[in-house]
């Protein structure tokens, strides 16, 4: 018994750990990231390699004073940000990085993180709704609005990989996609579905992440140029922090999750690689894909609002149903 | 039917080419200068405000002969000179650009037949109080001497 709250005490410290320490230093890699792509440095002052900015830009959000705007409601106007962090933490509980390392594995843990995710822009909603400002409002709509476009995609392609597995248990998806690359359900040639659509699918869940984390080109939630920082244009000091660690958590969950539906999971490309621990693999997937986040960001301009729903209805939707339809016709010829 | 998946299609490879440009700038050296910390030497033909040229003994080459000053439209220049005992040359005692007048326009050292004037390379120039900018030239030669 006590060894089971200690496993969930470990767990928590262990999720909240790596979800901050991601977070401090993917803001670190990003703005080296965006340096090298606009052929400048970045911060390179602090430390070595300016290793010591985030936390050093953590003291200083630390440092300053979190005030409330007048007339805003205080307690959604506090509760937002934490409620913006608790589902990307509330997800690390689910997501395997190796056979081993799991702090809880369930049976719907696909479904979980599902749930949770898209609490998050319940968060936003909040946030926008509480600050009183009609510019933190109008991001909060069209982030709600954005959310709503985007799971639908999400979920259909995300269903169409259950279909292939036959489960939500992300271990056992996971584990079906082994030994080697050819088994991944990115290129399934070698699993029971023999379907040569999937590559799409995994750039419309790739595409419907960038947009469910609110990251460019989908980042109308906070875009500058109009709506001066979107929702969270009133929080100072950690308010502000919370939100900012929060979006990198949210890249890293939809990172894992890619990771786990696509890209095997833990499993090398090649069996010969299988000396190498899974959780090596993982990390390395998924740093993989958070780069190729980053290096999306500083490439592309930011969409308008109404390319971004014609993207999602128009061409998301349709193409995701029909590689549904099309999975289910081939599980059952084969 | 067609248009819409083409149209598809070329946007998607529009996004790969745009993706490629950034993949080779990453890989670039960088162009910046980290500016406090290294700065970059001014082209030749860079115009700071105009600056005395010294002779070999670090000496003004100036005679005194004040076409600079008459020929700036803005009355910047104000130098003064006097001839010491037992010499034919005049000697520059004073030489007063007040800068906040200058529009860097070279007449001066245009009009400057003994190659004694030039542009100094000087760009570090803000301040808040305008008798910064009144510089005393004779004065910033002998600072550059010592």
């Amino acid at each position: 018994m006590s060894l089971t709250l200690l496993n969930v005490i470990f767990a928590v410290v262990v999720a909240i750990a790596f979800a901050a320490l991601n977070a401090a230093y993917l803001v670190w890699a990003e703005r080296r990231g965006a340096g090298r792509i606009q052929r400048r440095p970045g911060p390179n002052i602090n430390g070595p390699f300016g290793l010591f900015q985030p936390p050093l830009d953590g003291l200083k959000l630390m440092a300053k004073q979190l005030t409330i705007p007048g007339g805003a409601d205080k307690i959604l106007f506090v509760a937002a940000p934490v409620l913006s962090m608790f589902p990307a933490i509330m997800s690390f509980v689910t997501i395997p990085f190796s056979e081993m390392i799991v702090a809880h594995n369930m049976n719907v843990g696909l479904l979980m993180i599902f749930a949770f995710a898209s609490s998050g822009s319940m968060a936003l909603l909040f946030a926008g709704w509480s600050s009183r400002n009609k510019y933190a409002m109008m991001s909060a709509v069209r982030s709600v609005s954005q959310a709503v476009a985007y799971e639908i995609p999400m979920l259909i392609t995300a269903i169409t990989i259950v279909l292939m597995t036959g489960t939500m248990d992300l271990m056992e998806i996971v584990r079906q996609q082994g030994p080697s690359i050819l088994h991944w359900n990115i290129f399934p040639l070698l699993t029971n579905s023999h379907n040569l659509l999937m590559p799409f699918s995994f750039l419309i869940f790739f595409t419907c992440t960038l947009a469910e984390t609110n990251r460019a080109p989908f980042d109308l939630g906070e875009a500058e140029s109009e709506l001066v920082a979107g929702f969270h244009i009133e929080y100072g000091s950690m308010g502000f922090g919370l939100f900012f660690m929060a979006e990198y958590a949210n890249i890293v969950i939809g990172s894992c999750l890619t990771t786990i539906l696509f890209l095997g999971g833990w499993h090398p490309p090649l069996p010969f690689l299988g000396f190498i621990p899974g959780v090596v693999w993982f990390l390395l997937k998924i740093y993989i894909l958070i780069a190729t986040f980053i290096w999306i960001r500083w490439t592309f301009p930011r969409t308008t609002i109404y390319g971004l729903l014609n993207l999602s209805w128009k061409i998301l939707i349709p193409i995701s149903l029909f590689n549904l339809l099309l999975t289910a016709g081939l599980l059952k010829v084969f | 039917m067609g248009a819409y998946f083409s149209e598809i299609f070329q946007g998607l490879w529009s996004l790969f080419v745009g993706l490629g440009i950034t993949f080779k700038e990453f890989f670039k050296p960088v162009v910046t200068m980290p500016y406090p910390y290294e700065t970059i030497e001014m082209p030749a033909r860079y115009r700071g405000h105009v600056e005395l040229i010294e002779d070999e003994e670090g000496k003004p080459k100036c005679i005194v002969c004040m076409a600079c000053q008459r020929a700036c439209p803005s009355d910047c220049i104000t130098l003064d000179g006097e001839k010491p005992e037992g010499s034919k040359k005049k000697v520059l005692t004073s030489y007063q650009l007040d800068f906040t007048r200058c529009s860097l326009c070279g007449s001066c050292v245009e009009a400057c037949n003994f190659d004694a004037l030039t542009f100094s390379k000087e760009y570090n120039l803000a301040s808040t109080r305008k008798e910064d900018f009144y510089f005393d030239l004779l004065k910033r030669l002998e600072d550059r001497n010592s």
